[in-house]
């Protein structure tokens, strides 16, 4: 096991750590829920732990250039989410559900 | 002290996305996940990231989360008995593939950890000022960012469209 994990004062790898942490969070919570908007959450979730590593890792090798790409990926999720939000009201006011199973008209 | 910093935000940013996950009814989980991102906030301001911590709270939990809320309300989906049932099963099977990809993740990307500081003269503490970041933002990435903000514009456009009543009235 130690040599599986690093020496744990390394503040850089207990960022990793910790955001390695939030995505399996994040992966976790899409797969066992069935609400929509819990699995946009999820995926937020998931974007906010890369978002900590870009900066952890902008900050280990003293390169500003991973910040600006924190800014970037906020500035796709706020697309992303405005989208989405749009299409789940949509959803909702043709299956009047938001459960994910209520969207199966595909299935042969 | 920055280590128990460290520990007390990191304890409640787990913990916050936990409950995002777990609690039933979605406006706790979306209060949770505002408790998540406040600390990672913090988080970013221990890392001397002090725009992006900025950014964070006003982008996510000042717009991303009111969004999610209003809809929350809107729709009015805050009562807990429709909800869904998974099996333990599933659920426990779910569980066990996270607990997988994070050991693998962390096997994979540990390396990159080990081993810091390219130095390329910039004093660690001001990469996250505005200044620095906005003179990257406006020199080096500024064809991206015109481009995202051809992205906000088509978003804008496709929200208002899909939450028309009625595509075909007008």
């Amino acid at each position: 096991m130690n040599s599986f994990l690093p020496e744990l004062s390394n503040v850089y790898f207990n960022y990793l750590l910790l955001s390695s942490v939030l995505f399996c969070i994040g992966v976790i919570g899409v797969i066992i829920r069935k609400n929509i908007i819990i699995i946009f959450m999820s995926i937020e979730l998931m974007l906010n732990a890369v978002n900590l590593l870009l900066v952890n890792f902008s900050n280990m090798h003293n390169d500003p250039n991973g910040q600006v790409f924190v800014f970037f990926i906020m500035v796709v999720a706020a697309a992303e989410v405005t989208v989405g939000l749009a299409i789940l009201v949509m959803v909702y006011r043709n299956t009047g559900s938001v459960n994910i199973d209520s969207l199966k008209n595909l299935k042969g | 002290m920055e280590q128990l910093l460290f520990i007390i935000l990191s304890v409640i940013s787990v913990a916050a996305a936990l409950c995002v996950i777990f609690v039933r009814n979605p406006i706790y989980s979306v209060l949770s996940l505002v408790i998540t991102f406040f600390s990672i906030a913090g988080h970013y301001i221990l890392l001397k990231a002090q725009f992006l911590a900025i950014v964070n709270i006003i982008v996510y939990a000042g717009a991303i989360m009111v969004l999610f809320l209003f809809v929350i309300m809107l729709l009015n989906l805050n009562n807990t008995e429709n909800q869904e049932k998974r099996s333990f099963i599933s659920k426990a099977i779910a569980v066990v593939a996270g607990g997988l990809l994070l050991v693998s993740l962390v096997g994979l990307l540990k390396g990159s950890a080990l081993h810091p500081t390219i130095q390329n003269g910039m004093s660690s503490d001001d990469i996250g000022t505005v200044q620095t970041l906005g003179k990257v933002l406006f020199t080096d990435f500024v064809l991206p960012f015109e481009i995202s903000s051809v992205l906000f514009l088509s978003a804008i456009i496709g929200a208002v469209m899909l939450g028309k009543k009625d595509l075909k009235d007008h």
